[in-house]
């Protein structure tokens, strides 16, 4: 690659006499030609590495599973006749994806909204000038630490429906037992319960890196106005957060669709439970295709989440331009 | 063997050895492997298999130069997904795979994908019909067998006396003797006199009682008889009446379910060899554990498991050799020492350490003696072919959803399991 400082070097040819007219190409410097490709082709080398990785990693499987989506494909076999949309119809005719569909967001609901609500309080509460900071902003990431996996077998155990603890705890206060493995809503609540566990303290770090960045003078003007604690989280922090916040939504929307380690180990089979009460849309794609060794059905389901994925993306977008302008 | 948890700590000790297997992996590939030079085999479980690190350690001591890394899978569901994985992709399987019976059938497809592993030395090692289902079409033994799964009956002595039935496990064997209806019937007295539940899970029991039908799901040429086989129906239906009272309402291999192992949530369970050491090694503490010889409807088999060499390996010919010599009838009587897995080698029968084999866990029960009676009382071998398991599999939640879920009845989810079915 050549480099600008070549540029200037690039001497300006006089013009060829005019006695002759038959020679229309202009000569050009080697020198020179390359010095106009720097300043064309270079920018794009310069960020080339991105797009070359995400060809590869992102763009090729993506393509390469809508190619297995429009074939019967066996897992071991291999291709198969190509069966158009077939797949994709399957997919949709079965009761099963819209189950996985509906507990997808279920699960995403019972855990981002609770989630960003109290790792809110907690950002606010440790953006406070609070003794030993350093220790508490660390103590609210040791969850984050633990293994998803550990975190998971660890609460799947506390959830058990006859010799949990938690149901042992509830009966202690003269509760029924709640069938957190077999009835839907509280399968939710447990499996939402451990990405809370995991994610919490994480997102009440970012959330307080926002805080942080807010001028303070904003605070001592409302202070001075005579805004208690109450009134200047709501007006002030809350607005300034925005962007921290529709960042947070926006990645915490994307891992929880696709949400699989917590519902896959909630209990041994792992296939989201006999009735399907927490088979979210990755354990159906994954019981399609290794558990069925139904790639090309496996496949359209993956489809259908990205398209899922964007759709949600795109609301996503349109929110955060109605906010900006609002604000 | 069938599918079972683990702990966190071996999952653990299994990622590490995952990647530690890697690293060995490339090292291996990298060097040619000369004559004598260091070879590391990988063998992957699932369950317990009852190979003990010293098992393997006396190989390596016998054979230098070859070192072994054993890899534990939780569940046989899970080795069975990684294994048609790795099968399909041509690369990432241990050097020598253990597979369930019940994916068996599924897995003989590709038999060309396994190496061969046909010798006139093992030619006579095993029961007929395990060496049978091990042979492609093609006339390749593809399997060495490791143990079968006669089953007995486990009880609880201590919460039988309570009850005012009889503890001696002679006596208990006489008092069970007969077909399905007795056992449920013995059942009721015992949950009349005590409160308590008889036994552990419809989906076990129905195990059982599927594992005594030649067809169950699928006639001799394949075809898919699951839904309309009244057989099947009908002992679906006969399960879970019985269950409304009888059972424990566990998930088996659910942490309720491990936990109902100590804590006397049921008082009787169906007992293949190699659920005793599921049994002695989740209930350490309890002490009224014991197995009487008998079973309901005469004899069954549940489980059992083989190993295979595939041929996408490195080093075929020592795996291979590792693989005869795990399951020479020798290591196979050291299996079953460690876990209850009992043999399926025809010389294992004879030897009088099987023959005079005690279990102190149970009571001291002569096991050996047991499950040599209970592998005799086995009538039928049942026809297990590629939809098997995922039918299986579907029936068995169909169960669940009755018996532990509370959230069907027995009709709709009969329904669903027909849905299930249909849509495979």
């Amino acid at each position: 690659m050549t480099s600008t400082a070549t540029r200037p070097a690039a001497p300006v040819q006089p013009t060829p006499p005019p006695a002759r007219p038959e020679r229309s190409v202009r000569r050009v410097a080697f020198s020179q030609t390359l010095s106009r490709w720097d300043v064309k082709v270079s920018p794009y080398l310069y960020i080339s590495p991105f797009f070359i990785l995400f060809a590869i990693t992102g763009l090729f499987p993506l393509v390469y599973t809508a190619w297995v989506s429009v074939h019967e494909w066996n897992l071991i076999g291999g291709q198969g006749d190509f069966v158009g949309f077939d797949n994709f119809a399957f997919v949709l005719s079965n009761p099963p994806f819209w189950i996985a569909l509906r507990n997808t967001f279920s699960i995403f609901l019972i855990s981002a909204v609770p989630q960003i609500i109290v790792a809110l309080l907690i950002a606010a509460v440790l953006d406070r000038n609070l003794r030993a900071k350093t220790f508490w902003r660390m103590g609210v990431l040791l969850p984050y630490v633990v293994a998803p996996v550990a975190v998971t077998l660890i609460l799947s155990n506390m959830f058990g429906d006859q010799y949990g603890l938690i149901n042992n705890l509830l009966g202690d206060l003269g509760i029924d037992p709640i069938g957190w493995h077999s009835e839907v809503l509280p399968s939710h609540i447990a499996i939402a319960t451990m990405v809370n566990f995991r994610w919490t303290g994480y997102t009440a770090l970012i959330l307080l890196a926002g805080m942080q960045a807010i001028p303070r003078d904003y605070y001592e003007a409302a202070m001075i106005d005579g805004a208690g604690t109450v009134r200047q989280f709501f007006s002030i922090t809350i607005p300034q957060l925005r962007p921290t916040l529709i960042f947070v939504i926006v990645t915490s929307t994307i891992g929880g669709l696709q949400i699989f380690d917590e519902p896959r180990l909630y209990d041994t089979a792992g296939q989201g439970g006999a009735s399907s009460q927490w088979m979210t849309i990755t354990i159906y794609l994954y019981n399609l295709g290794w558990g069925q060794l139904n790639f090309g059905r496996a496949a359209a389901v993956a489809w259908l989440l990205f398209l899922i994925i964007v759709v949600v993306g795109l609301l996503n977008v349109v929110i955060t331009r109605s906010i900006a302008r609002a604000s | 063997m069938i599918r079972s948890r683990r702990t966190t700590a071996s999952a653990a000790v299994a990622g590490a050895a995952a990647i530690a297997l890697i690293a060995t992996g490339c090292s291996t590939a990298t060097d040619p492997g000369a004559e004598g030079g260091e070879i590391t085999l990988t063998v992957a479980t699932f369950n317990d298999f009852g190979y003990t690190d010293e098992l393997f350690a006396q190989y390596e001591a016998e054979n230098p130069g070859i070192t072994i890394v054993h890899n534990r899978a939780a569940t046989s569901n899970e080795a069975r997904d990684n294994f048609f994985t790795k099968l399909g992709a041509g690369s990432g399987l241990a050097d020598i795979e253990a597979v369930e019976v019940d994916w068996f059938a599924e897995m003989m497809q590709y038999s060309d994908k396994l190496a061969d592993l046909s010798d006139p030395a093992v030619a006579d090692r095993w029961v007929d019909w395990k060496t049978a289902a091990a042979t492609d079409a093609d006339g390749r033994l593809v399997a060495y067998g490791t143990d079968i799964g006669p089953q007995a009956v486990c009880y609880r002595a201590d919460l039988f006396e309570a009850a005012g039935l009889p503890t001696d496990r002679d006596e208990v064997a006489a008092l069970l003797e007969g077909d399905w209806d007795r056992y449920f019937e013995v059942g009721q007295q015992y949950v009349d006199a005590s409160g308590a539940a008889w036994f552990d899970a419809a989906g076990a029991i129905y195990q059982g009682m599927i594992n005594q039908v030649e067809y169950a799901y699928e006639e001799a040429d394949g075809t898919v008889i699951a839904t309309e086989n009244p057989e099947v129906k009908q002992i679906y239906t006969d399960v879970l009446t019985a269950s409304e009272t009888l059972s424990a309402h566990l998930a088996q291999w659910s942490d309720d379910w491990f936990a109902g192992l100590s804590n006397g949530a049921f008082a009787t369970m169906l007992c293949p060899g190699w659920m005793l050491g599921v049994i002695s090694g989740n209930a350490p503490d309890v002490t009224g554990w014991d197995v009487a010889n008998v079973f309901p409807g005469g004899g069954g088999n549940w489980g059992g498991s083989y190993l295979t060499v595939p041929a996408q390996g490195q080093n075929i010919e020592e795996a291979k050799k590792l693989a005869a010599w795990l399951t020479a009838p020798e290591q196979q009587m050291s299996a079953f020492a460690a876990a209850g897995t009992f043999p399926s080698q025809v010389d294992a029968y004879e030897s009088t350490e099987l023959q005079e084999a005690t279990n102190e866990y149970f009571n001291n029960a002569p096991v050996g003696q047991i499950l040599i009676e209970r592998s005799q009382a086995i009538e039928v071998a049942p026809f297990k072919s590629v939809k098997y398991f995922p039918i299986n599999d579907a029936l068995q939640r169909a169960l669940t959803r009755v018996d532990v879920d509370g959230t069907d009845t027995i009709d709709s989810s009969w329904e669903l399991f027909v849905a299930d079915v249909n849509a495979l």
